[in-house]
């Protein structure tokens, strides 16, 4: 794949250009092509604004997400509480805006502060997954497993499982702003996944990253500081869960602790698993997350458009998954 | 380190979950009227058993060195199916319910065992794949079930005055041990989590034994949503969220590591039944009004139970290695 990163220079091969190669090495690009075609000749209305906006902001939140699981799953590991992290952000935001943490001085500074302490909060919650992952040596699946179980349940006792409801149109803004007529949170997700891809393919964070996915000992002996570059990974998770929380709560207007984020650790990993990232480490791509979430999401809404029960959308992404992971594999025996 | 030290590092690791156990039941019953009263011991068991048969499959799983994912929606899926087919009597329901789980843990064998997909992403893939199936069965709803028929006995009954679930996960945790420990099936499984190419090398068959373990693992997510259905008299497609985290974390508290290899069936029943205990005993503590604290905060002390237990075990295996 074109953007794919990897930490080896493409081996010196003969050019195959037959079917199986293509199929298997832009799998992901060739079914988002065909989906787009498919939906075009049989799906009424599909060309419109609307339709595009409708299917950007389904998957803003999942790839934003899905690109700090990207960074994580390069390093080989696992980030199971982004769910919870969102969950904690969307409870933090409104008691902070609606001033009942502490008195306000100014509406202004509550917005301010809204936007900046829930992220910081759900960052500082990454870098402990990292700590513990890093110090204690837990694994990644384990070590993120607390913050799944204990995340949510923090955040609802935050709120006492309230309903948080608010009209807010300059914290909003985040999750239903416009800049040109397109949604602020898909230009804040272009934004996001240009930045991290560009991170992954030229910066020696996004090498070193990619080298500790590849070989953790052969990173260490390297002088590569996987601790502290692991920490650095858990910590951007964190932060990207956190936005992705207050979008939705400003979309919805409204936070409920119960399911802000709920089932959006597997979302984000299916994206990233069909998007082509090994899901062992060692090769990532963001761009692909991007794709898998878009591909994940077009078929929801092709089914959905032409009246297959949303059940049955379930199975059909069970389906991509699969079909997805084992093509990747016939690519790499 | 010398050996001696090193052994009761060791000692605690094993047996420290029963410990814990013991020490959580014996301030219950100091703290508390009625803690091991009849009427709060049975409750206990007949509501943790559903998760106690999920755990059990998690555990053969662990131990093989993969996870499943899928316990939670096969146990809905269970429940679905069961409930549709519990106006046929009570063995059509327990066995659409038991072939329904198999069924699942058949499509994850073949994903992991024949495409080679990592169990991660295939049970993530089966998980939704159950749950479109559940809410296409149930048609968005919960399903309710018959009542004529007596199908509810298998989760509300009981037999010689012990639940009946709660028999049903003693036979599954009885044969469980035995299998692991007294099969070859059981030796083939510790030898896969310890070291799969090496099992393949020795002649072992790793892939049948994989297969089987999956196959289980469904088998009983299959049987605990029966149980779900038959207790609160309706199939339920949405439930069994998060079931697959809880049994992970039943599992792991039990002692029995992640990496594979190593593992024990009664200490993940201790597992479940101390996550399981955490409820209980903050409901007593609400009862005595002291403190009040929501129904939320179980899921925080589960968590932070979690990380103690993980962050010990980490220390002693760290310990161990050292002495090593």
């Amino acid at each position: 794949m074109a953007e794919t990163a990897t930490t080896l220079p493409p081996a010196q091969r003969a050019p195959r250009l037959d079917m199986k190669t293509l199929l298997t090495r832009h799998g992901a690009w060739i079914a988002l092509a065909l989906l787009i075609l498919v939906n075009l000749a049989i799906t009424p209305n599909f060309a419109t604004w609307q339709t595009l906006n409708v299917n950007l902001t389904q998957v803003c939140t999942i790839v934003i997400v899905g690109v700090g699981m990207t960074l994580v799953i390069a390093t080989g590991g696992i980030d199971l509480s982004v769910g919870a992290l969102m969950a904690i952000a969307g409870a933090l935001a409104p008691l902070i805006f609606l001033g009942k943490l502490f008195p306000l001085p100014h509406p202004a500074v509550g917005i301010a502060l809204a936007f900046t302490v829930p992220v910081l909060v759900t960052a500082a919650l990454g870098w402990f997954n990292g700590w513990l992952v890093t110090r204690l040596r837990i694994q990644p699946i384990i070590a993120t497993l607390v913050l799944f179980i204990a995340g949510r349940g923090i955040a609802q006792v935050f709120t006492n499982g309230n309903l948080q409801v608010f009209n807010l149109p300059s914290f909003q803004f985040i999750g239903l702003g416009r800049i040109a007529g397109i949604p602020f949170q898909a230009v804040l997700m272009v934004a996001i996944v240009a930045a991290a891809a560009w991170m992954l393919r030229r910066t020696v964070f996004g090498r070193q990253i990619l080298a500790i996915g590849g070989n953790e000992r052969a990173a260490r002996l390297a002088g590569i500081p996987v601790t502290s570059v692991k920490q650095r990974v858990y910590l951007i998770s964190g932060l990207l869960s956190g936005i992705a929380g207050l979008i939705v709560i400003a979309r919805n207007s409204a936070a409920d602790a119960n399911l802000v984020g709920l089932g959006m650790e597997l979302d984000a990993i299916a994206a990233v698993a069909v998007g082509g990232t090994l899901l062992t480490g060692g090769r990532a791509t963001v761009l692909g997350t991007l794709v898998g979430a878009l591909i994940i999401q077009l078929v929801r809404y092709t089914l959905l458009a032409n009246g297959v029960p949303d059940a049955a959308a379930l199975v059909a992404k069970a389906v991509i998954i699969v079909l997805a992971v084992w093509l990747q594999r016939q690519s790499h025996r | 380190m010398n050996t001696t030290s090193l052994k009761i590092f060791q000692g605690i690791g094993r047996y420290g979950v029963l410990l814990a156990l013991l020490a959580l039941i014996v301030f219950g019953w100091l703290r508390y009227e009625n803690f091991l009263g009849a009427f709060n011991v049975l409750s206990v068991l007949r509501y943790n058993s559903m998760f106690a048969l999920v755990a059990l499959g998690m555990c053969f799983v662990i131990i093989t060195g993969g996870i499943d994912l899928s316990v939670g929606s096969t146990a809905a899926l269970g429940s679905v199916v069961a409930a549709l087919l519990s106006p046929y009597g009570v063995l059509p329901g327990l066995l659409g319910g038991l072939a329904a789980g198999l069924a699942v843990g058949a499509c994850n064998a073949f994903i992991i065992t024949r495409l080679s997909i990592l169990p991660f992403i295939a049970t993530l893939a089966t998980m939704l794949a159950a749950s479109g199936c559940a809410l296409l069965l149930a048609e968005n709803q919960s399903v309710s079930v018959s009542y004529e028929s007596g199908f509810t006995e298998l989760g509300q009954g009981d037999l010689l005055g012990f639940p009946i679930p709660a028999w049903i996960v003693l036979l599954a945790y009885l044969a469980g041990s035995l299998i692991l420990n007294l099969t070859s099936f059981g030796r083939t499984v510790l030898a896969i989590g310890g070291n799969e190419d090496a099992a393949r090398l020795m002649g072992l068959p790793a892939n049948r034994v994989k297969a089987l373990v999956y196959l289980a693992s469904g088998g009983l997510a299959g049987l605990a949503g029966v149980i779900l259905a038959a207790q609160f008299g309706a199939g339920q497609p949405i439930e069994g969220v998060g079931w697959e985290l809880f049994a992970i974390a039943a599992v792991v508290v039990g002692g029995t590591l992640l990496t594979g290899g190593v593992g024990s069936v009664g200490s993940t029943l201790a597992g479940v039944l101390l996550l399981g205990l955490i409820f209980n005993i903050l409901n007593f503590e609400n009862g005595l009004g002291w403190i009040s604290l929501s129904a939320y905060w179980q899921s925080v002390i589960r968590g932070a139970f979690l990380l103690l237990v993980v962050a010990i075990q980490a220390r002693l295996s760290m310990r161990t290695e050292e002495a090593a």
